[in-house]
């Protein structure tokens, strides 16, 4: 019982990240219909910066900051430099530039500060929280859930709330018909990889202090269950990005518990097969339109 | 409130001789002008090059004199056109109140009161269209064929354009709905002096509301009359319209 809910609550925290690196997926996907393989490596560079910044001031936080605005600008950069000018006829052509990406931006990455693992500290405790005799999650999984819960709720009132939102999912859901109505498409298509970059490096970032440490492929897991856990929520859904997300992560908690790691990422992969055989569309997927 | 002017329009799809060849066509400030022909005649090619979908090979679209050449459609939109895309262009992944509410941001963007005046303009439209304000909530893809093309036109009217192109706007609607939409269309064109431009196969209806007709064949103009004189001659309608 004691070991059922630790694995349960240090699951949450691990597919809080999780869930916040599937959104990250599901956002670029609606704002550009593009399954993006460079998320990871795109990921990990924020990453760096936080390291540096936060080694060069000391400051967790100011690198936390810098990580974000370092995301964002990455998003923005790779969107107009790049992915804008792939054909968009097919989406072949998309996957094998963003793959191209993934090698330029994790060799660069290796080759100007090395291949090794860096450990990174966390800002919190990582010893897990006693109550009543039960260990739980550690103050810094505490912080995770926090984090990932305020951003999704950001990205929540963003998209449901604001005439931002509106504008961008009007343009994801229909271009042309946007483009009618007065919306600037191609600036929301930015705004979507830029939301998306940033949150996936703050993901990431989440991630690495739990982990081996930051080096050039420290996404690339992270991106292989999130991209899992996009699929089984129907990639289309944010909330179906979150609820698998979550489920994802204390599935991976409990085999590793319980069987052992090796076993866990069989076990992400069945639970996508499984759910592809029963929705192919994935749990959330949009219901079809009326057509009498 | 505003003149279209189309001048030597030439449009074409891939390398294949042009579908437009050099059309010329006024649509006067105040003006309800019908665009017939058969289905090929180029009406929906026409709408679309003048909103910058398609891309004209050569020739010019005036807005009060203004060239639009060489803009973006949101920006063609945003001088005052509008158009109300064949089969119904509503979002349907959105609400009905969203998508009233996206038609009206590009307008009220920016200025002080934006939120009250917008919600004002929304609000104008639940009256015109009493089925719509009972339907707010419902999400596009839940709406009949006749709630969404009053939503599509809803969508452009809340924008207050000074020109409103529409295509085919009866397609597959039941006659009682399409006269209700044209009667729609013919007293807000007569209470603002919005201009229209209105595409249809539905030849009756459209020359009942329009003031003059104008007769699309492969391309060119081969009629440009007062409605009723169109609607009066058998020999054109034969010839051109079919029946």
């Amino acid at each position: 019982m004691e070991r059922l809910v630790f694995l349960l609550s240090t699951g949450l925290a691990r597919g809080a990240v999780l869930a916040l690196f599937a959104l990250s997926l599901v956002i670029v996907y609606r704002a550009a219909r593009v399954v993006n393989f460079a998320q990871a490596a795109l990921a990990v560079v924020p990453v760096y910066v936080a390291v540096a910044v936060t080694a060069a001031t000391g400051s967790y936080w100011l690198g936390l900051a810098c990580a974000l605005t370092a995301g964002a600008l990455l998003g923005a950069v790779v969107e107009r430099g790049l992915m804008r000018r792939v054909p968009q006829d097919n989406p072949l052509a998309g996957i094998i530039v963003a793959i191209g990406l993934v090698m330029v931006l994790q060799a660069g990455l290796a080759i100007a500060f090395g291949p090794d693992h860096r450990p990174v500290h966390a800002p919190f405790s990582q010893r897990p929280l006693t109550v009543g005799g039960v260990a739980l999650m550690s103050p810094y999984d505490l912080f995770v859930l926090l984090v990932a819960a305020v951003v999704m709720g950001a990205l929540a009132w963003l998209f449901g709330r604001t005439s931002l939102g509106l504008r961008m999912r009007a343009a994801a859901f229909a271009p042309e018909t946007s483009r009618l109505l007065g919306v600037r498409v191609p600036r929301m298509v930015t705004l979507g990889w830029t939301l998306s970059i940033a949150t996936a490096a703050l993901a990431a970032l989440l991630l690495v202090p739990t982990g081996l440490g930051l080096d050039p492929h420290a996404a690339d897991v992270l991106f292989v269950n999130a991209f899992a856990a996009a699929v089984i929520g129907g990639l289309d859904s944010p909330v179906g990005a979150l609820a698998a997300g979550l489920s994802v992560g204390v599935l991976a908690s409990l085999v590793t518990g319980y069987a052992s790691a090796a076993a866990a990422p069989p076990a992400v992969l069945a639970l996508l097969t499984v759910v592809l055989l029963v929705r192919p569309h994935g749990l959330f997927a949009a219901r079809e339109a009326r057509t009498a | 409130m505003s003149a279209l002017t189309v001048e030597g329009l030439t449009v074409g799809y891939g390398d294949g001789a042009p579908v437009l060849d050099g059309l010329d066509l006024t649509v006067p400030d105040g003006g309800v002008v019908a665009l017939l022909g058969a289905n090929g005649a180029g009406k929906t090619t026409l709408l679309r090059a003048l909103l910058g979908l398609t891309p004209a090979r050569r020739g010019r679209v005036l807005l009060d004199g203004a060239d639009l050449t060489g803009l973006p459609t949101e920006d063609r939109v945003r001088r005052g056109l509008a158009l109300v895309p064949e089969g119904r262009g509503v979002v349907a992944e959105l609400t009905v109140a969203e998508n009233l509410r996206l038609g009206a941001l590009w307008r009220y963007a920016g200025r002080k009161h934006a939120r009250p005046e917008r919600d004002a303009a929304v609000g104008q439209m639940y009256e015109l269209f009493e089925p719509l304000a009972r339907r707010r909530a419902a999400p596009g893809h839940t709406l009949s064929g006749g709630e969404r093309q009053m939503l599509a036109l809803a969508r452009a009217l809340v924008a207050r354009p000074g020109v409103l192109l529409l295509d085919e706007p009866s397609l597959g609607l039941a006659p009682l709905v399409v006269a209700q939409l044209l009667g729609v269309l013919r007293d807000q064109a007569r209470a603002t002096g919005l201009t229209v431009l209105l595409a249809e196969q539905n030849v009756t209806g459209a020359l009942s509301v329009a003031d003059r007709g104008v007769v699309l064949s492969l391309g060119e103009v081969v009629a440009d009359r007062p409605a009723a004189d169109l609607a009066a001659d058998p020999a054109l309608r034969h010839a051109y319209l079919g029946f």
